[in-house]
């Protein structure tokens, strides 16, 4: 077993575990987009970013993919973390308004504005579809193709592939194209019907601890003091 | 060619080479490297060739075609040994006369001298030229000595005595000591310390080891990789056989870009060489030892000099980088323990072990040790690539080694570090460069790239520019890099176009931030830099540009306009002709004017008319 701290408390896993697993069960829930338990993680989507390290010498890791370390220090709700997951959760809203499951991220986070253009994309390049069809379907029929802005998921040389066998297993694992919101209208790029959730600790102690308002355990745990 | 089977026929065959040179023979240095080749070294050269041949004179003068010798600004370059005399800008049309003058009588011909564009002189001697006399050539110094194709002038130069040294007086352990003391750091960019990066490797359980050279140099502007490896590819190759005795690896790659046909080719050339002689391959100097390095040329991917990127790309993957949570020296190329360093870094190996790492130690600065090499250009006299020592102040390097900027222009900024470092305002130029206090002023290291910016250079344009660049690099599998890059980049482009707002500034310097912390690899985590630095060090034309609407240096096209002044045209029509969207009206001998509606402000008639009676404002 390896034994690490975890939002201040000290907590032990298997040797192997990732840091998202870890936090999982202990029932700390980090949001992700690419994540599937099934898949090989990819680390793509960034949303799962927890802060490791001594603060002041601290760096952001995508908890998928990180293993965790004898004796580290792991924050998964820092203000450093949740400032970073905002505006990425603000960019996915600009660039993919119409997925309920962005939408209900940012009702989570309370990102309540969007700053940028929207876009109406349908994609986020995920790759969860890429790692279906080739880990679980065994068929490799789709794969990632280009560069930078112009990367998409396609099909080899954009033809029809003879190695789909319209299983639809892409769909299915897609969290933008099934589950639509209905909630935002053109102008506002944003829905927020389902805005009701907010960490009241994170301003007053650089941490979050439970999303309950009024927050259970900031009143239970006097000897955590408030940052300056 | 013979295989040497000992170190002490190393040293035979070296002396021996030493005995049939004559030092004090005239020779003419040829720089053949890229830069001088495409203003046609070649043809100078062959010019040489065909005289020397007619006037008979083969037994009495030596030509070397050698690799790049950094001043490319003023080639085709070519140096007259023993004397050491450099002619710039030479053209086949000059060869008889430096061969009849130079070469029989020792006259010094003044037209083909370097002027010093400060002082006017003209100067005869290499060393005397101060682009040269301030540097500290020690990796780049025998591009000018030796023909890359021939493994004799590298011997002859003292080559593969390191390696010697490695293999028959000091075991693996003594030389990543050595090496860990030097105080050496990557020469790529990231600055990591080379020998710990060794000793981790060599501490990690697995077999075989790798060893990788990262030659996918990508940056604009910069080709300090491609020289080491078009002029001098032996001492690569000597720092990598060398590196591979400390781990005990039996094979490295070599990642070329493909773009550099003339770097693959002189270096396929020295690694057969080196084969021949029984240098690489099995039992290197009769010892137990083998080593074999293969090429592996890149595809021109940009990300593919990110070391997780350029390991994937080896493995014949997507070249992208992955999470490198697991240092490649544990579990690098295909899973085995990896050492990946630049060209730089390599080249600089046989230094240290010839030398000891006391004498390497003793340049530089506190935590940046031994000597840099930058390509300097951009609005600079002397462009070109310099080696210095660190520490080196941005003044030295721009007054005293590039000459200052050209037509008496004011200096505004320097640009380090590639589309992934930070512009430095004129006011820092007293700063010492070394790794950490370039990431102090928001820039970095890098692989080298020095840009110099003077007056005329918008520095919202050059932010948007870098942003450019990355967006179509970013190998687009961070959302925070692929859709971060896009998202500063819309900023940027309203910012120049005149049509954004304060809040959107304070958004761009958010995101920006954003991104340098949650990108996965080092193209996305630096890629920010040139906006964060602009903001920093240029908020003031961040604001003209959103509050004024104006463009400072007169470069966004959206931002300015042209007239013509009635008073000064004389309507001699050149404009008219040249205008390519039609945007200029009048008669023949009467004022022009330009029609606002159709002008693309691309500048042209200013450059073209000869009376100044175009305005930009």
């Amino acid at each position: 077993m390896i034994k690490f701290t975890l939002n201040g408390t000290e907590v032990s896993v298997e040797k192997g575990t990732t840091l998202l697993e870890a936090a999982n069960f202990y029932g700390i829930e980090i949001p992700t987009l690419c994540y599937d338990e099934g898949l090989t993680p990819y680390g793509a989507c960034r949303l799962c970013l927890v802060e490791i390290g001594e603060p002041g010498r601290s760096r952001l890791v995508s908890s998928c993919t990180y293993r965790v370390r004898e004796g580290m220090i792991v924050r998964t709700h820092s203000e450093r973390v949740v400032k970073s997951r905002k505006m990425l959760i603000e960019l996915y809203l600009a660039t993919c308004p119409s997925s309920k499951v962005i939408q209900d991220l940012a009702s989570n986070y309370h990102v309540t504005s969007v700053r940028f253009r929207p876009k109406n994309e349908d994609c986020i390049l995920c790759g969860l579809c890429v790692r279906m069809c080739d880990e679980q379907m065994q068929a490799k029929a789709i794969s990632f193709i280009n560069r930078g802005g112009r990367r998409l998921v396609s099909t080899p040389f954009e033809r029809k592939s003879e190695d789909c066998r319209l299983c639809g297993a892409c769909m299915y694992i897609c969290p933008t194209c099934q589950a639509r919101c209905q909630g935002p209208q053109e102008e506002s790029t944003i829905c927020n019907a389902c805005l009701n959730l907010s960490p009241p600790c994170l301003e007053h102690f650089d941490d979050v601890m439970c999303y309950m308002d009024p927050c259970v355990a900031c009143e239970l745990d006097t000897k955590r003091k408030p940052k300056e | 060619m013979k295989k040497i089977n000992s170190p002490a026929e190393l040293e035979k065959l070296r002396e021996s080479i030493l005995e049939s040179m004559d030092k004090d023979k005239p020779c003419i240095s040829i720089c053949t490297g890229t830069g001088c080749s495409a203003s046609g070294a070649l043809e100078v050269a062959s010019a040489f060739e065909a005289l020397i041949k007619e006037r008979g004179i083969e037994a009495n003068i030596d030509t070397k075609l050698t690799g790049c010798h950094g001043f490319c600004e003023q080639g085709p370059l070519i140096v007259l040994k023993p004397r050491n005399i450099l002619y710039c800008r030479v053209q086949p049309e000059d060869v008889g006369e430096i061969v009849d003058k130079t070469l029989l009588k020792e006259e010094i011909l003044e037209r083909l001298l370097y002027v010093n564009p400060v002082t006017g002189e003209r100067i005869a001697l290499e060393e005397e030229v101060p682009f040269y006399n301030k540097q500290l050539r020690l990796t780049f110094g025998n591009n000018g000595q030796l023909e890359p194709t021939k493994i004799e002038d590298y011997l002859a130069l003292g080559g593969y005595a390191s390696l010697r040294k490695a293999l028959e007086e000091m075991t693996p352990q003594e030389v990543l000591e050595e090496v860990k003391a030097s105080g050496l750091r990557g020469r790529g960019g990231a600055g990591f310390p080379t020998g710990r990066k060794w000793e981790s490797c060599f501490n990690a359980p697995g077999y075989p080891k790798y060893l990788i050279c990262n030659a996918d140099e990508g940056d604009p502007g910069c080709f300090q990789d491609r020289s080491i490896l078009e002029g001098n590819p032996h001492s690569v190759i000597e720092g990598m056989i060398i590196g591979a005795y400390v781990v005990n690896s039996p094979e490295g790659y070599v990642y070329v870009r493909r773009e550099y046909p003339l770097a693959i080719k002189n270096l396929s050339i020295a690694i057969d060489q080196a084969k021949e002689y029984g240098l690489l391959g099995e039992n290197i100097l009769g010892s137990n030892f083998s080593f074999d390095i293969k090429i592996n040329r890149g595809g021109g991917a940009f990300v593919c000099g990110e070391s997780s990127a350029s390991i994937a790309s080896i493995e014949g993957k997507v070249g992208e980088p992955r999470d490198k949570h697991t240092h490649a020296t544990e579990k690098g190329l295909w899973n085995k323990p990896t050492i990946l360093n630049n060209v730089k870094t390599w080249a600089n190996i046989p230094l240290i072990i010839e030398k000891g790492a006391r004498w390497f130690s003793s340049i530089g600065t506190e935590n940046s040790k031994g000597t840099m090499i930058f390509s300097l250009t951009g609005k600079v006299n002397n462009t070109g690539l310099v080696e210095v020592p660190m520490g080196i102040t941005l003044k030295e390097l721009v007054y005293d080694l590039g000459g200052g900027v050209p037509d008496g222009k004011k200096l505004k900024a320097v640009q380090t570090g590639g589309p992934s470092g930070g512009c430095i305002p004129e006011r820092l130029l007293d700063l010492p460069v070394d790794y950490e206090k370039l990431t102090e002023a928001g820039s970095m290291m890098g692989s080298g790239g020095m840009i110099v910016m003077d007056e005329d250079t918008c520095m919202v344009d050059v932010a948007k520019y870098f942003l450019l660049f990355t967006q179509d690099e970013s190998c687009g599998c961070c959302f925070s890099c692929r859709e971060g890059i896009t998202r500063m980049l819309e900023i940027m482009e309203d910012v120049s176009r005149g049509e954004s707002s304060l809040e959107q500034l304070d958004l761009l310097g958010e995101l920006a931030q954003v991104v340098k912390d949650s990108t996965m690899c080092g193209l996305g985590q630096s890629c920010p830099n040139p906006v964060l630095s602009t903001i920093r060090y240029f908020e003031d034309e961040y604001r003209a540009h959103i509050m004024d609407k104006e463009c400072p240096a007169g470069v966004c096209r959206d931002l300015i306009t042209f007239t013509i002044n009635e008073e000064l045209c004389n309507g001699c029509g050149v404009c008219l002709k040249k205008c390519p969207a039609e945007a200029i009206q009048g008669e023949k001998k009467e004022p022009h004017a330009i029609i606002q509606e159709k002008c693309t402000s691309c500048g042209i008639c200013l450059e073209v008319c000869k009376y100044d009676a175009v305005n930009k404002k």
